[in-house]
């Protein structure tokens, strides 16, 4: 990403969201270091977990992208009747709280799941949806349409005449079009998913069968909850930085950059075929996504008028925090993509690879000793829901700004344009499309996550995910499936809007 | 609350003060489902705001351990005046901080168990328990359970109070065999959740046969949803017990206060909430005796329960003896 740096491009405020960024991964490991006594070391337990966490979050994000390929392509190349729509239901998994989606898949694949009634009824032995393929599957069913959507921006942002041109001449779309654009796209899409399952660990553990699918997040979570070891929740932080940044470095090196001459701004129409194949890809995809969104919606759907006041303000309470953390994480990317180089590679990724307990540890530390953090639980909830979505905006953003950078700078350059004519009549413009697709997944990925509130919450304050603990916790599952379904349709229609804004114009 | 969110918001930002009250405030640092809309925490605070003259706030922090842990990062500045919920496996632990101050009440508990603690004072109690739908093969012991076919979801003691409790029935029950009975369980065990809720939520779908919870859990399901399809399996060995406790901080702004409500702890009006909240037994039973529907609960013939310092001694040992057998 180091080739862009046309003078045209405003860089200082990325310079500043990239020290916001630091500030909030790298400057909270420090508070939380700071404040510990380094007494416990590095145990055969600790390099276990790490070698399941690499592991389980390669074959993952491995699994993700090679399925994600094919569906993107065929979505890519078909017109249908509800396409529009399951493009928007692509985001559903992602956004979901992490219970509400494991319980979804184990309702399908569960020992008493759909797919076993379904074996039984035909004489198949059972299969069991625990141990590290159960992991995979989990990660895969959240990540594999994160990656679908990544690559099919990719797929869409491929000039038409390139397209026009390789049909005329009858010249292998594949090798000459399609591998470079999945070159650009590909391993980024792959780090973003090797580095969420790195972090994830409720989904691990559940899935995972046992303490053999122990993840170092898992251990973290131990330090600060049950040791009170600071020193040693600061040491597995700092390990999962390392790991998240030779990932990172391996991905910038495979990633080649797109240079192949920009096209007219057309829609893209394609004549080559494959329609049986693309027909039977996009329906099974859609069935793996549909069943166990189905049955959480099945499951929530006579419970969800039924749910006490209180649900819903802190539904309200979560949509606004949404709707500002959206902004916030869209305005910052912006900021990065514009000023792209090192720097904002960097704090694009960090997040992801930040514990999101330490950084509420850390952001308590250091709030703590001026004001009482429960008066500051959602503006902190806000900016930091902000920051964890950024890598996920940017990645949606980025590709776009560069390359239409790379297409029209040196002309706005030789034009005299004025960075305002720039951004405003030129940037803007044309990414209507990921600037909506990555604002509708900041706030979907706010809506839906539990974070740094429940470290900070005081009375009258809960999010939507946050009650809906609390009602699980109270043995009302019922009502929690209703939150669940309350929670999916917020944040499938905070998606749907932004996503939809940006569409209408990038993709009819 | 939720239209001048913004407006507090900026409010929080610059005014760094608390609001100035008139009536004194009680800080009480509790565990999230205490607090929670369907806890005892509104019960209790109306209870005892009607006595006090004073306004009682709750602050929720996550599970009994994160409300240690909540309390060690704030350290001796905490605003808290009362932290309430711990259990006995945490105590030890909490006494460490020297953050305690003696509770100075004195009650007739009705614990299965002598209570000697002169810093932390019992709210609630329980049994850990395998709880099932009715009907099911049901074991009679922890062994009879490992020996057996049975598929049961556990929480991770890593994680999880219920979890450590677990931990903490094996190693009360079996003591140096305790690696060997997790050996013989880790066959039944169908996986390990983070947390309770996941675990009961994987119960409630169907997937394993039984959880690992509470004897009062049925309760929840007969009184609360007249559904008395759920049961608790007795086991010979016994039963682990959980007591929950609360403690007076001991730099607290409202001593008298803070006095005040350690000694309503332990009073009919708070205990009298407890059983349909918290879903535990009430540490002294109300006049009235327990809610119709308690007395379908098993009572254990035997209560275990390791002292607070044993349980931190004997955790990372029993850790490890978990990990290596459920690793294998």
């Amino acid at each position: 990403m180091a080739h862009s740096t046309f003078a045209i491009n405003p860089r200082w405020p990325g310079g500043i969201v990239a020290g916001l960024v630091l500030a909030l991964t790298l400057g909270t490991l420090c508070a939380v270091a700071i404040r510990a006594e380094f007494q416990t070391g590095f145990g055969a337990a600790d390099w276990a977990a790490v070698r399941f966490t690499v592991s389980q979050a390669f074959v993952s994000a491995l699994f993700s992208c090679l399925l994600a390929i094919p569906v993107a392509r065929a979505l890519a190349r078909r017109q249908f009747r509800g396409r529009s729509a399951l493009i928007t239901l692509l985001g559903a998994p992602f956004l979901l709280p992490v219970i509400v989606a494991v319980l979804g898949l184990v309702m399908v694949f569960g020992r008493n799941g759909l797919l076993n009634d379904a074996f039984g009824l035909v004489g198949l032995p059972e299969i069991s949806i625990y141990g590290f393929h159960g992991v995979v599957l989990a990660h895969v069913f959240f990540n594999m349409p994160l990656v679908t959507r990544l690559v099919l921006q990719g797929w869409l942002s491929v000039p038409s005449e390139r397209f026009r041109l390789a049909a005329s001449l009858n010249a292998p779309v594949g090798r000459l079009i399609e591998w470079p654009m999945l070159r650009t796209v590909l391993p980024s899409a792959f780090l973003v998913v090797f580095l969420i399952c790195l972090t994830s660990f409720a989904v691990a553990l559940t899935l995972g069968g046992g303490p053999k699918a122990t993840t170092v997040e898992l251990a973290i979570y131990q330090s600060l909850r049950f040791d009170f070891d600071l020193g040693r929740a600061a040491l597995l932080a700092l390990v999962q930085f390392v790991i998240c940044a030779s990932a990172a470095i391996v991905a910038w090196k495979v990633t080649s950059p797109d240079g192949s001459g920009a096209g007219l701004d057309r829609a893209v129409q394609r004549w080559d075929g494959g329609a049986k194949r693309d027909v039977l890809v996009i329906f099974l995809a859609a069935t793996f996504l549909a069943l166990p969104l189905g049955m959480i919606i099945l499951r929530g759907a006579t419970e969800v008028l039924s749910l006490p006041t209180d649900i819903w303000k802190a539904a309200l309470r979560s949509a606004i925090v949404a709707v500002f953390s959206s902004a916030l994480s869209t305005v910052m990317a912006l900021a990065l993509a514009l000023r792209a180089g090192r720097l904002a590679a960097v704090s694009g990724g960090l997040p992801l690879a930040a514990s999101s307990l330490v950084i509420g540890t850390g952001l308590f530390l250091l709030v703590y000793p001026f004001v009482n953090p429960a008066k500051l639980a959602l503006p902190i909830t806000m900016l930091v829901n902000a920051v964890l979505a950024l890598p996920f905006v940017l990645r949606a953003m980025a590709p776009a700004v560069a390359k239409i950078e790379t297409d029209f700078g040196r002309l706005a350059i030789s034009l005299g344009m004025s960075q305002q004519t720039w951004i405003w009549g030129v940037v803007l413009p044309r990414l209507k499309g990921p600037i909506g697709f990555g604002a509708g997944l900041a706030a979907a990925l706010s809506m839906g996550d539990l974070g740094v509130i429940a470290l900070f919450a005081g009375d009258g304050q809960e999010t939507l995910p946050l009650a809906m603990y609390r009602l699980m916790g109270a043995y009302k599952m019922d009502a929690a499936a209703g939150a669940a379904l309350l929670l999916l349709t917020i944040s499938l229609g905070v998606f749907w809007v932004c996503d939809r804004g940006g569409r209408t114009v990038a993709d009819f | 609350m939720q239209k001048p969110l913004i407006l507090t918001a900026a409010a929080a930002f610059t005014l760094a003060t608390p609001a100035i009250a008139e009536t004194p405030v009680l800080t009480v640092l509790t565990y999230d489902s205490f607090t929670s809309e369907w806890g005892p925490g509104p019960a209790v605070e109306a209870a005892f705001e009607e006595t006090c003259g004073c306004d009682l706030q709750f602050v929720g922090a996550g599970d009994g351990a994160a409300l240690l842990a909540r309390l060690q990062l704030e350290g001796p500045s905490t605003e808290a005046d009362i932290v309430l919920g711990l259990d006995t496996n945490l105590t030890a632990a909490a006494r460490e901080t020297g953050l305690f101050a003696p509770h100075g009440v004195s009650a007739d508990l009705t614990l299965p168990i002598a209570w000697e603690d002169d810093e932390f004072m019992p709210f609630d109690w329980g049994y850990f328990a395998f709880v099932a739908n009715k009907g099911a093969k049901a074991p009679n012991s922890l062994r009879a359970l490992a020996d057996s076919d049975t598929k049961i979801v556990i929480q991770d003691p890593r994680s999880s109070t219920p979890g450590l409790g677990l931990l903490m029935w094996v190693q009360a029950a079996y003591g140096n065999d305790a690696g060997a009975l997790w050996a013989d369980l880790a066959d039944n065990i169908l996986t390990v959740t983070p947390g309770w809720t996941e675990a009961y939520g994987l119960f409630l779908e169907g997937e394993a046969d039984a959880v690992l919870s509470y004897t009062t859990s049925p309760a929840y399901h007969l009184i609360a949803e007249e559904d008395d399809s759920k049961v608790a399996w007795p086991f010979d060995e016994g039963h682990y017990m959980q007591v929950e406790v609360a403690g007076k901080v001991a730099g607290t702004d409202q001593p008298d206060l803070a006095n005040a409500f350690m000694a309503f702890i332990t009073s009919e009006a708070f205990q009298s909430i407890i059983p349909t909240t918290n879903w535990m037994y009430p540490a002294v039973t109300p006049a009235d005796g327990l809610p119709a529907g308690f007395e379908t609960l098993i009572t254990p013939a035997k209560a275990l329960l390791l002292s607070p310092e044993d349980a931190l001694a004997s955790r990372p040992a029993a850790l490890d003896a978990w990990r290596t057998a459920l690793s294998q």
